[in-house]
This record gives C-alpha cells, structure tokens and sequence, in this order.
C-alpha cells in the first residue's frame, strides 16, 4: 500500500532521465515498484503517473496488458510451472499435481504463510530442458518430484536466498548509465523550442512536408 | 490498373470503386472517398474527427492497389491513383461477415433492453452485412452489468466491441486520458483506474459516439427507444460558443442532447454542461404562471393581471420618473427575436435606454461589435498564430477549447497566452505571459513594443516575452495573426482589456478579433440593441436616431446606463422600475453588495425569467418566459453567427415567449410592436438592422445555411446608418500598486451555482466549491498553517473561506473561483474599481 520510496523516487528519477520522454520510462518504473513492494499497489502507480506525467488510467493499463505485473501480493516466491507442449510430454502436468499437493494450493493461489504462489503457464522457453519451471524467473530444469521437494525445502530454509531475491526482483546489480550517454530532457523551463507534443501528434501534412 | 498519365490528375486522385471510376482528394482515406461518392462501407471504429486505428475490422474490403486484390481496412488506407476497391465483392462480403461473427462472440444478446437498439450501429451492420445466424455455442463471457465510470456516464463492459473511439475520444480529443483500455486479449476492458473516475467536460460524448450500448448516460438510460424520438435541431445555449445539437424528444419532453456535427463550431461535440442541462427545461421549479408578490408572498394570477400590472408599473414609472426611471438588464436568454422586441419595446416605446443585456462580466459593446471580426475557423487554421486573453476556455466556452486544442496539437497552431493565472489552455501554449491582475494591457504593450522604460510589462518574465514578441511580430506580418479576447477576471474591470486591443489594433489594423462572451445569445442580444447607446443592427444610437425615429414610435433621448449604472442608481433612489429579463444579479453581476442594494431600494421590480432565483424573488411581479426548445427564432454565437433554434416541446403551464410579452406591453401601453410571429420579427430586423440587412429568412433557411449565418462587421448598406466602429481610447497607466494587499483573480468553474446547473439533478452537485489560492511565499507572512479558513477583506466587504497555497498563483496575486457553494466572492468586488484588492487576516468574518 505504498507509492515509491524516497530512495526510489531517486532511482526513478534516473531512470526517466534516460529516456527522451518521461513516460518512455513507465515500464521500468512499474518494475520498481514490484520490487518495492512485491506487486505493483495502486498508490505506487498514481505515484508513477505523477512522475511521468500521465493519467492513473494509462499506467494501469499498460501495466495490467504485462502478466509479470501483478496487482495483487504474491508469495515472496513465485513459482511458474509449464504445461506446454514439451513439459507436457515429460510430465509438466504431473509436476503441477505434485506442486498442489506438495504446497497445499491450487495454481493460482499463495500459501497462508505467504512464501508460495503457484501458477500454470504456458511455454517458458526451456522446452529442451523440460520438465521446466521458473521461481521469480529463475530456472529450475528437468525437475522431478523429488527436485521439488528440495527445492521447496531449500526456498524455506532461505538456503536459495543468494540466487532468489524475493518477488519483484529482476536484477540484484542495478543498470547505470552514465550521465554524458542518457538522452537527456531538459527541463520544460528551458524548452523554448516546439513542445514535445507537437512532435507526438505531427499532424498528416507534416509528416508529408518532412519526406517531401 | 489504369494508368493514367501523371498530367491528367491535377489534384485529385483516380480511382475505381465498384467499377466506377471517380476522383479522390489528395490525402483521401478510402472509407471517406467512397461515402463521398454514395457508397457506405460499415465501419465502427473510424470516425472522421478523430485519427484513424484500424481498431475494428470492420471496413475491410477487396483493394487492389497494384499488387493484385487483398482485403485491406479502408479507414486506414489514403486513396492512390489508379487504386481498385470493391467493396461489395463475395470475399469482401465473406469478411465482413466474418468481423461480425467474431465481434458477436461475446456480444450479449442484450438488444431488447439496450438503450442503443434501434440506433446501434452494430445491430444496424449485423443486419445488413453480418452472416445470420451464429456458430458459437459457447457460454459469452459476463462482467458486472453497468459500472459508473463518472458522474454521468455508466459502462456496460460485456457490451463493448473494443472500437477505441471511447479512449480515443478522451485522449485524443478531449485530452483526458481517465479512461483507457485494460488488461489483454480476451480479457481487455474499457476501465477507469479505481477511485479516480472519468471526470471529463467532455464525457458524455463518448456515449454519443459508442458504436454499441457499452456507453450510456445516468440520464438517458432506460427513459425512451429510438424509434419513440422526434429530433429537431437547435443550438445550444449555455455558452456563447453556441455549439449545434439535436433536441431529442418524447411525448412533448426533451430527453437528450446530441450534438451535430457542423463544420466551423462544434464538430459533433458538446460539453456536459450543455449536454445535461436539458433537465433544467423539465424541472419541477419551473414557472409556469405569473405570479404577484402579495402580504403572504407570490400568488399565482391570470396573464390579463399580470399584463395590466406591469403596464401601471411601467406607466407610472414613467409619469413620476420619466424613461431614465427604468432600468431593463438582462436579456441574454433571449432570441434575436425577442431581444429585439424587447429593444423595440424598451427604446422604441418606453423611451429609456438604461438597457443592457450583459451583467458587468462581458466585454464592452463598441468592441464586441466594433473591431475587425474573426470566426473560430479563422482562429484554428492551421500553421496559424493566437494571441489569446481571456477567461478559461475550458471553464466557461468548452467546445471552443477542444478547437483550439486540436489547433495547437493537430494542426501546428501556436498559442501565445497572457494570463495572470494558468489556465486549461496553459500546457497547449508556446509563450505563456503571466502577468498581474489589471495589467494584460501592460502585457501587450509590452508583447508589441517591448518594455518601456520604467515599466515591467505587467511582470512578465522578459526571457518568455523576448520569444513570444518575436512569434507575434512573425505571424502579424505574415498576416497569420488573430486574436482572441475576452474577460480574464470579474474581480477588475473591463477598460484594461479594451486598452489592450486598443494596442493592437493600433499596432496591426489587419489583424481580426475573436471576441468572447460567456452567456448564451450575448452577441445576439448587443446586435439587437440590447446595450446603452446602442440600436437594433450594430448602430449607435447618436447616429441611428433618424433611421429608427422614422420607424418606431420614439427614440431614447441619449444614451443610458449600462448594468452597473443601472444598479447603482437603483441604489441610489433614482430608478422607480427594474425589469429582470432573465438576469440574476444576485448571483452573477460581479459586485453582489451592490445588486442587493439595487434590488432593495428600487420600488418596483418586474422579472421575466424561467425559475425563481435568488433576483426574481425579489420581484413584484414575476412573468413565466419560455425556454430554450420551447421557443423558435434564431440566437447569435460569439462570432456573430445566426443559426435557428427550434421549437419542440410545450412551455410549462402558461408560461410565455418573451417576444410575446414585449408585444403584449406594448399595447398595454396604448402602443404597437408591429410584430405578429417571430418569422415577422426577423422581417423587421432584416428590413432595419443595418447590420443584418439581406440576411431574410429564406437565406437564413437556405440548405447552404445549416451552419448559420456569420453577420460582418463590413460596410453598412447604402442610405442606412455607419455600424460602430472600435474607436482606441488614450492609453491607460497600470492600476496603482498596493504592497500590503493581494490583487484578486476571479474566475468561474463549469459547474457552479448558476440556475440552469443547479436544476439539473445531474449536474447540480458537480460544482467543486472554491478556495483561495496565494503563492507559498505571501502565504507564509501570514504565519498560520494551510487549510485554515481565513478572513479575506476588501474595501467592500469580507468573507471567511479557505486558504491554500498555489506556487502557480504569482506573488501579490490571490485567485478564486466564484459563484460556487460555500462563500459569496463576490461580495469582495466593487463594481466601481477598477482592480479587487484584499488583504487575508486570520480569523473569521462574524
Ligand atoms: S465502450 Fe463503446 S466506444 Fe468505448 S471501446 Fe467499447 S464499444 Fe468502443
Ligand atoms: S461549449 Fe457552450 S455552446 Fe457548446 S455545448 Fe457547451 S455550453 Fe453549449
Ligand atoms: S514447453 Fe515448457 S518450456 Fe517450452
Ligand atoms: S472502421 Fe476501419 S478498422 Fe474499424
């Protein structure tokens, strides 16, 4: 229930400075606010909007198009297990029956204490490792029953805590960009030349006049 | 293909649809060129004031543009030479029914109690192009029936065929994005974000052009079929943008507004003020009969009554006082028609000219009417350059303000503004000049000459001035220059507006002026002669005295008293009769202390109005007018342009056209109006009004004329008097400084307290309230914490109302909004000065 951090109003602030417009920026800044807080919370995005300057409506409605946004919380572990094609044949399905039972859940759901959140999904991309699943988007290949109990027993032990950073998380090491490389805006006090949305919104004739 | 050669297409571009060969524009999309050229290709998501998405599917047909026949969206493809399109082929027709198919897939078969059926483009199209019959067995997909998106406009998620004209309305058109499509694929919804609704001016339009029953409004839903409607056109008459529309009725009731799509005013759109006022013409709180204030208050009495009582009144106004004894504001309800018999009855009959139909919040007459005429067309065409100085457009003339928008953003309009507050049209404009209060003829003075010494140009930052002098010296010698004009604040007076055009039509006597006025028929009414020294036909009295006197039974000896003179001798003694016509100065004549001494001290006052406000019941005698939809004539918007308004249902009880009641005074009065129907009216206006000469009611009637008729402010016909001409006065010093006091900005919101508003059920509550706002650094002198109420005082009297910082409000500026609940601003404003200071002090007014 919260919008950015202080600190992450800085990080967010970096990163608009990256991009030629602010709301270029609203995807990596719904990922900061996952990080925050393990789901993107309805203050955080009217928080984004103000930092980028656009309506709540429009940050919500990228941010519901992307499955890796959640609205609600999620376990601190998110754990996707695939049932396409190739898991299926090597026993994704079964692995799922075994996840349910293993955690107490059916997909879609989160353990009481919060840790697990289990879901189906559709081909991760690990086809040739299959039986595949990711945890935060971690991947764990050729598991078996056994693979995931340990795994289980390990994620609970906080003995994967080095490799799993909690939900949200993306990339430990944050991305940098040096100052004399971002594109840069510079503030609108000093913008004397046309405004951005005359850009935005170049009108038919215009864009012909400048082929022309 | 055919291919001909490049000298035989000039401009237009050859193309062949359905095997006739026609000529395209350059630019053509498909779908337009061939509804130009009779043939209808169904469409959903195109609409032709907003930018092609190719959203629908809908309009796919067979188009061979060289590479051999594929199905292609005509909403998205521009004409090319020698482009074939059939859009009635098998495969076109197989796709056609294909897009429906798949858009009924989730279509509820909600037909019988949709508020669309009957006029849904969807039904229409699956009847006329869709397959006939379903495949899909499945179970549809369900979502909560209507969601309220707003205020007044409720979603019906399951109906929705995801056209994007909503969203696309709001973000492109209106410029508020608070609705937007959500989530993916199957599950994608039109939603608002939680708790943060859809509060646009605009967003009733969205259900006007919802191609389903998705969209619908609070107060049409469920109250009528299509096919029960009668539809007659009108404008409306709410602001002076005057913006065209559809009055949709039932059973003698207005049921609706929808608005026409006319090229030079509105496009199709309208506000939601205007849209929804409707239900001020049904409300319960309408007079319906004349009433006479007695011992134990209003009585109902027979129009024979009140038609004799007002004549004794006026008579012995005029035998103890003379005609300066009575005073007439108001008359910006009213149609060209009745505003002229009330002229007629006023100046011609009645002998007085203390007649003015604006309240002290509209710009003066000489300049309305006098200065070089620009229409909205002319002000938003594109590549052009406005100067703009007036009040908020998107607070008090919407529509006008999605036209400039879609100026600046679409058509690379630059704005300049000068303002001493932001307003809607700030994020649009290039240069925005902030200046202080009372001082925009300082701004522009400095905008064309640059600064003069020991000046500061009204406090404009120099660095924004240098580049906007520079844009406006480009564009006024490019001749891409207009100006638009109009009262910024009610708290100071005119003559600093007027000083400022006199700047630049001195500076540039080429350049044309789109002069703004807030009320309905304002225009109308100062054409009509409905202002001091002024006659019928953009005359002035002093030299139109002979024309008229020959015509009418006398003429007023000379000029009157506008609505503040009129007032103030009303408060002084000297005004035996008052006649409200349709004016509240309680509410809207910005020095309030003074209207209720008028209306105190005066002996006699007659109102001729729709409702019982705050003025009329102060009246002696009220007379009940019919309304807009009630009445026929025609009404004058801010251009000057005269359009028809239609009458089609019943006034309430007895209540009467004010053209009636003029006409029934006048020969109370031992008189004669001469004026028989409103048609006849207009006779006599076309016959005498200067101004109007030509304009008869065939060429008013005429099919070229559906988008009215624009009266110029050019050379009189020969042997009538000169129209007034804008004659620049000396120029004016700024007004004195005050250090210890903040200079007042009063404006007014949308929604306020205003009768027509607040007896619309739905739009009565919507009116925010006000605070006032002070810039953090005069604020922290006070030393109290934010929020508090405060005790704001001026030379004429004190109110106790919130106080806020704003870090956009200028130093030694404090800004309001008026006429909205909670407290009576304009107590704060002396109609006499000519700027509003006020000092803030802790505590509050006893
Ligand atoms: S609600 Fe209506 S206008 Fe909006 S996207 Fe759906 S069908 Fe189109
Ligand atoms: S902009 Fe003015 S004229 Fe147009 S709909 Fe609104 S109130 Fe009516
Ligand atoms: S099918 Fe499971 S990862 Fe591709
Ligand atoms: S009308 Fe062309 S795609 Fe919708």
């Amino acid at each position: 229930m919260s919008r950015l951090s202080t600190e992450n109003v800085e990080v967010a602030r970096e990163i608009i400075a990256r991009y030629p417009r602010p709301k270029s920026a609203l995807i990596p800044l719904l990922h900061l606010a996952q990080e925050q807080d393990g789901y993107v919370t309805s203050e955080a995005m009217a928080h984004i909007a103000e930092l980028v300057g656009c309506t709540p409506a429009e940050v919500l409605g990228t941010c519901s198009f992307y499955e890796m946004f959640k609205l609600h919380p999620v376990g601190r572990y998110l754990v996707n297990i695939c049932t396409n094609i190739s898991c299926m044949l090597c026993g994704g399905e079964e692995l799922l029956e075994h996840a349910e039972k293993r955690l107490g859940i059916k997909a879609g759901n989160t353990t009481e204490d919060g840790l697990f959140t289990l879901e189906e999904v559709e081909c991760i991309a690990a086809c040739t490792e299959a039986p595949s699943l990711q945890v935060n988007y971690r991947y764990f290949h050729k598991v078996t029953h056994d693979d995931f109990d340990r795994l289980v027993d390990d994620l609970r032990a906080g003995r994967l805590d080095d490799e799993i950073p909690p939900h949200g998380t993306l990339a430990r090491v944050r991305q940098s960009i040096p100052s004399d490389r971002r594109a840069g805006i510079a503030p609108p006090e000093q913008v004397t030349s046309e405004p951005v949305w005359l850009r935005n919104f170049e009108s038919p004739s215009r864009a012909q006049g400048a082929a022309e | 293909m055919s291919d001909l050669p490049p000298e035989q297409v000039p401009d237009g571009v050859p193309i062949t649809i359905n095997g006739k060969e026609l000529v395209a524009e350059k630019g053509e999309l498909i779908i337009d060129a061939a509804e130009r050229h009779g043939v209808y290709i169904p469409r959903f998501c195109y609409h032709p004031r907003m930018r092609p998405v190719g959203m629908c599917r809908m309009c796919i047909c067979e188009v061979d543009t060289g590479r051999g026949p594929a199905l292609l969206p005509t909403c998205m493809l521009e004409c090319t030479p020698g482009m074939v399109v059939n859009t009635e082929s098998p495969v076109t027709a197989k796709a056609q029914e294909g897009v429906l198919e798949f858009l009924l897939i989730n279509h509820p078969l909600d037909c019988p109690v949709c508020d669309k059926g009957g006029e849904c483009p969807l039904q229409d199209q699956t009847f006329a192009y869709g397959p006939g019959e379903s495949r899909y067995i499945e179970e549809k997909r369900h979502k909560e029936k209507p969601i309220a998106i707003s205020d007044l406009v409720l979603l019906d998620r399951e109906r929705c065929i995801l056209c994007d004209r909503c969203t696309r309305f709001a973000k492109e058109v209106a410029g508020d994005p608070l609705i937007h499509f959500m989530h993916r694929g199957n599950n994608t919804e039109v939603n608002v974000f939680p708790d943060e609704p859809f509060a646009s001016y605009f967003s009733g339009n969205t259900a006007q052009i919802c191609p389903v029953g998705a969209l619908t409004t609070t107060t049409y839903r469920f109250r009528a079929r299509p096919w029960d409607l009668e539809v007659t056109e009108s404008t409306c008459q709410t602001c002076g943008v005057g913006c065209r529309l559809a009055i949709d009725s039932s059973r003698d009731q207005v049921l609706r507004y929808e608005g026409v799509d006319i090229d030079p005013v509105n496009w199709g759109w309208l506000c939601d003020k205007g849209r929804f006022n409707f239900q001020a013409i049904q409300s319960e709180d309408r007079l319906r009969n004349p009433l006479l204030k007695g011992p134990n208050g209003f009585e109902v009495i027979t129009w024979g009554q009140a038609m004799r009582r007002a004549a004794d009144m006026l008579s012995e106004a005029l035998s103890s006082t003379g005609p300066d004894g009575i005073g007439i504001v108001g008359g910006a309800r009213l149609t060209n028609e009745s505003a002229y018999a009330w002229a007629k009855l006023a100046k011609g009959v009645l002998g007085t000219d203390n007649v003015d139909a604006r309240l002290g919040d509209e710009l003066p007459h000489e300049l309305v009417l006098g200065v070089p005429k620009a229409t909205i067309d002319e002000v938003c065409r594109p590549g052009g350059t406005i100067l703009y100085f007036g009040p908020d457009p998107k607070e008090e003339l919407p529509v006008l303000y999605l036209r400039l928008r879609h100026a600046v953003i679409q058509d690379s309009a630059t704005l300049i503004e000068v303002s001493p507050v932001r307003t809607g049209l700030t994020p649009l404009a290039r240069h925005f000049l902030q200046h202080r209060p009372g001082e925009v003829h300082e701004a522009v003075r400095a905008l064309i000459h640059g600064i003069p010494q020991g000046r500061d140009g009204g406090g404009v930052d120099p660095a924004q001035l240098g580049l906007a002098r520079a844009a406006v010296e480009q564009a006024a010698a490019s001749g891409s220059l207009t100006v638009v004009v109009g009262r910024q604040s009610i708290a100071e007076s005119s003559d600093w507006v007027t000083d400022a055009v006199a700047t630049l039509v001195r500076a540039f006597p080429e350049v044309k002026f789109l002069t703004l006025l807030r009320r309905g028929n304002v225009h109308g009414a100062l054409d009509m002669g409905l202002a001091p020294g002024l006659l019928p036909g953009r005359v002035a009295l002093d030299q139109a005295r002979d024309w008229y006197g020959a015509a009418w039974p006398t003429v007023p000896a000379g000029p009157g008293l506008d609505t503040a003179g009129i007032l103030q001798a009303a408060a002084d003694g000297k005004i035996n009769t008052l006649v409200l016509l349709g004016a509240d100065p309680l509410t809207d004549f910005p020095d309030r202390q003074l209207a209720a001494q008028a209306l105190q001290k005066v002996p006699q006052i007659i109102a001729v109005d729709l409702f019982l406000n705050q003025s009329v019941q102060a009246a002696d005698l009220v007379l009940a007018a019919a309304g807009f939809s009630e009445v026929e004539g025609t009404a004058t918007n801010l251009e000057g342009r005269v359009s028809v308004l239609n009458q089609k249902v019943t006034p309430p009880g007895t209540a009467r056209s004010d053209w009636i009641i003029a006409a029934e005074l006048a020969r109370r009065l031992d008189s004669d109006l001469g004026l028989e129907s409103a048609d006849d009216i207009w006779g006599e206006i076309e016959q005498l009004a200067p101004s109007h000469h030509g304009v008869t009611l065939d060429a008013l009637f005429a099919p070229e004329a559906a988008d009215g008729i624009v009266i110029s402010t050019g050379e009189p016909a020969p042997g009538r008097p000169p129209t007034v001409r804008f004659e620049p006065g000396s120029p004016l010093d700024p007004p004195a400084p005050d250090a210890y006091s903040l200079r007042l900005v009063a404006n007014r919101k949308l929604y306020d307290l205003g009768t027509f508003t607040q007896a619309s059920p739905a739009l009565a509550n919507l009116a925010p309230g006000t605070k006032l706002r002070v810039n953090p650094y005069d604020f922290e002198r006070l030393g109290v914490p934010e929020g508090r109420v405060l005790k704001v005082k001026s030379v004429r009297g004190a109110i106790s109302v919130e106080v806020v910082t704003d870090p956009d409000v200028l130093r030694g500026t404090a800004a309001i909004h008026v006429n909205q609940p909670g407290a009576l601003v304009t107590d704060l404003i002396d109609a006499r000065l000519r700027v509003t200071d006020i000092r803030i002090e802790v505590g509050e007014v006893a």
